[in-house]
């Protein structure tokens, strides 16, 4: 293979040390005046990318970064530049977007810019769909690699071990191919200052959905979202007698 | 989580070695007899308190040595009892009770000092806060939070931070410090250079007097201009005075956008040129300007398992934080700050946090250092306030006599690192030697003589830790014998029988 063009998708969430409330119309998480970053294992997916280069040199000809969201989403994607992408997509719309619509976009992109590999998180931390990767293989029909713990790339044959809830699964597969990244993958670089500066002038393309001739509007509909009970507080018991008829008759395990 | 980790290691390492000057016991004070004990059972509750066989108790030594020695291990004393009051009133006759009989008393937060203050020297009884710990109240209104002494100071910023405020102070050791211990050692911190001094933001205390008076001084207003601020006397007297049990104190609003960057600089010229800089382009939201060498950068990468934002290694390193209310606002701010930094060559590298966990790990470079020095061995401190244009040369300086001494060349020299590093922003530097041992061969390389210098640049010799044991001898480099005279004047109204923390401070 003479070049390897990588395409990475990366999402705008909730930062995820931010403690996430209930907005009060209780149809979804308050995002307002809250904190947003990368996707961390769209972050992941990013360093991977990065790291392909610095392993093949010139081989990885392109990295292209992609994120379907709001205006927002640029901030984003020049994180992706000045960790390395090259150039970035946004797919601008402000509809809220279900993981099938993500992946018929990706897949518009990525029949325009033909990558040899599809790099994403495994899941976003936001809705933990975890069927973006999946849905976009399926929709080019390209062989998937999902929850990646290695990633290896020899001439057109792509070698992924995977996490599984067993252990440690290897797969080989042709290029061009999906890859999504579990958390222990790699650990995703800072951005540095000179990268941040270069980033900016760095190419940033918009294109909106109707563009790309994808219809996004919702398919399902979120009736209601409430936050999980509170937790009720630890009791201290004085004898274990005590604590066995709690287990008994308060706690029914027993 | 600092603190905690702290809790664990605390009595890990037998490094402690009687290098301090330990005043002999002042035979004036009465040596605990039953009937002492008798006295505080009827006053206390039976859990809230720690008494050794040696007192008819039954508690094991072993449970009060978290009382008895500092967490660096370095001042060790011997109390057999620890009492752990509940409410103000149950402090107040205990402290009537050991003033009348002359015993002597050694008030305690969450121990984290470093000076030596918060743990006894002899046999006093040690007067711990830490049951005392409820929010009493908060005013959603102006921010004023009014608490017990012993609230955990990281307890007490999710409280406020829940109501979208935040303590205007902050330090290391904010998962086991307690408030009234910040305030009694009018401790500075890493949100300094942004909220000032516990002088500015505590606007009321309650204290007991030895003699069992309580100063209800808990006032929640931010002006009162009505005779002497006596609550100003007990911020920093370092328990000496009267005991703090009560706190109001004004918050800040918390800020909605925090950015976090880490800046390798050349030199320390370099730094300073940072630090004006960044004055000047983020003025209001520059919330933090901490700098720390390479020496401290190796250790805390070393124990905290970090990786290095930057790509090579450099002289100092700069974290700068802003905070305030509008993030496109204070990202324009600082990335104009960065860019002319780097474009100046002032900066030579530099990395800006992405989220909220990078912004942590940034934090822990600076905020881990003490305690990766004190996994390297025994550390020596030094909390000096100089000139910030000076303020480094200290380091190399005792570097150069460790070395001249023949005791920091080669690896199997007693000392293992010499560094540097503080808030510049407050001309406050800490000035850390790491030896694998305290011992005098290296004690005495730079002591007294960090003092003179200190001195002879009109500096403080503590800037942010207080004076407590560690300094109290060396009080005459940074204050004036007249004014030393009237703090004894004050202590002796205070306490005329000099039971509050003896030995210490005066």
């Amino acid at each position: 293979m003479s070049s390897l063009r990588i395409l990475v998708g990366v999402k705008r969430v909730v930062d995820s040390a931010v403690k996430v409330r209930v907005n009060k119309a209780l149809t979804g998480v308050e995002t307002t005046n809250v904190k947003h970053s990368m996707n961390p294992f769209d972050e992941i997916a990013v360093e991977e990318a990065v790291r392909l280069r610095e392993k093949h040199g010139k081989l990885v000809s392109e990295i292209i970064a992609v994120s379907c969201g709001p205006t927002k989403a640029t901030e984003t994607l020049r994180t992706a530049l000045a960790m390395g992408a090259d150039r970035a997509i946004h797919v601008k719309t402000d509809s809220a977007l279900e993981p099938l619509s993500v992946a018929k976009l990706l897949s518009k992109v990525a029949a325009e810019e033909k990558p040899d590999l599809v790099i994403l998180g495994k899941q976003a931390i936001d809705d933990d769909a975890n069927q973006t990767g999946q849905m976009l293989a399926g929709l080019l029909g390209w062989p998937q690699a999902t929850f990646a713990s290695k990633v290896t790339v020899d001439g057109g044959a792509l070698e992924v071990v995977r996490e599984v809830d067993g252990g440690l699964e290897t797969v080989k597969a042709e290029l061009p191919a999906v890859v999504t990244t579990d958390l222990r993958l790699n650990e995703p670089r800072y951005a540095s200052l000179p990268n941040i500066m270069k980033a900016k002038k760095k190419p940033l393309k918009t294109v909106s959905p109707a563009d790309l001739g994808v219809e996004v509007a919702p398919r399902l509909q979120t009736i209601k979202v409430t936050e999980p009970p509170k937790r009720q507080g630890g009791k201290i018991v004085e004898s274990v007698d005590e604590l066995l008829s709690k287990l008994r008759t308060e706690a029914n395990v027993l | 989580m600092l603190g905690a980790i702290r809790a664990r290691s605390q009595f890990a390492r037998p490094l402690l070695l009687r290098l301090y000057h330990k005043p002999a016991r002042n035979a004036q004070f009465k040596k605990l007899t039953s009937s002492d004990m008798e006295f505080f059972k009827r006053v206390l509750p039976a859990e809230t308190i720690l008494a050794t066989p040696a007192v008819g108790g039954t508690s094991d030594p072993v449970e009060l040595e978290g009382f008895n020695a500092d967490w660096l291990n370095k001042y060790r004393g011997d109390s057999q009892v620890v009492l752990r009051p509940k409410t103000t009133a149950e402090v107040s006759q205990i402290l009537k009770y050991c003033n009348e009989n002359k015993i002597a008393v050694v008030p305690q937060g969450g121990n984290t000092g470093l000076v030596g203050g918060s743990v006894p020297v002899h046999d006093e009884v040690v007067l711990s806060l830490r049951n005392m710990n409820k929010v009493r109240s908060f005013d959603d209104i102006s921010g004023i939070v009014t608490c017990d002494a012993g609230c955990v100071l990281e307890e007490l910023d999710n409280y406020v931070g829940e109501r979208g405020y935040t303590m205007p102070l902050d330090l290391g050791a904010k998962g086991s410090c307690q408030i009234g211990g910040n305030v009694a050692t009018n401790a500075g911190g890493i949100r300094f250079l942004r909220y000032g001094t516990l002088h500015g933001s505590v606007l009321g205390l309650e204290v007991v007097l030895p003699d069992g008076t309580i100063l209800d001084n808990l006032s929640t207003l931010r002006k009162d201009n009505t005779g002497y601020d006596l609550k100003q006397l007990f911020i920093g007297s370092e328990g000496s005075l009267g005991v703090i049990t009560g706190v109001s104190i004004t918050t800040p609003q918390r800020p909605s956008a925090v950015n976090v960057a880490v800046l390798g600089v050349p030199s320390y010229a370099a730094v300073q040129d940072a630090f004006r800089l960044a004055r000047r382009r983020c003025g209001e939201v520059l919330s933090a300007f901490e700098f720390w060498d390479q020496s401290c950068m190796g250790a805390v990468l070393h124990h905290q398992q970090l990786k290095s934002p930057l790509a090579s290694e450099f002289p100092f390193y700069v974290l700068v934080e802003t905070s305030g209310s509008n993030k496109d606002h204070d990202d324009e701010k600082l990335g104009s700050l960065l860019e002319e930094l780097m474009e100046s060559g002032t900066v030579e590298d530099g990395a800006l946090a992405q989220d909220e966990q990078q912004i942590r790990r940034m934090w822990m470079m600076r905020e881990g250092i003490p305690e990766s020095l004190g996994k390297t061995g025994a550390t020596y401190k030094y909390d000096i306030s100089i000139p910030i244009p000076v303020l480094y040369d200290i380091v190399g300086d005792i570097a150069g006599k460790l070395k001249t001494a023949g005791l920091y060349q080669s690896s199997a020299d007693p000392v293992k690192i010499v560094c540097g590093y503080g808030h510049i922003g407050d001309g406050n530097l800490h000035l850390n030697v790491v030896a694998d041992k305290f011992q005098n061969r290296v004690t005495e390389v730079f002591e007294p003589y960090v003092y003179e210098w200190v001195a002879s640049h009109r500096g403080s010799i503590s800037a942010e830790h207080g004076v407590g044991l560690m300094k109290r001898d060396y009080l005459g480099y940074s204050k004036p014998k007249e004014m030393i005279d009237y703090m004894r004047r004050i202590k002796a109204m205070f306490d005329p029988n000099g039971i509050l923390n003896p030995y210490k401070v005066l």
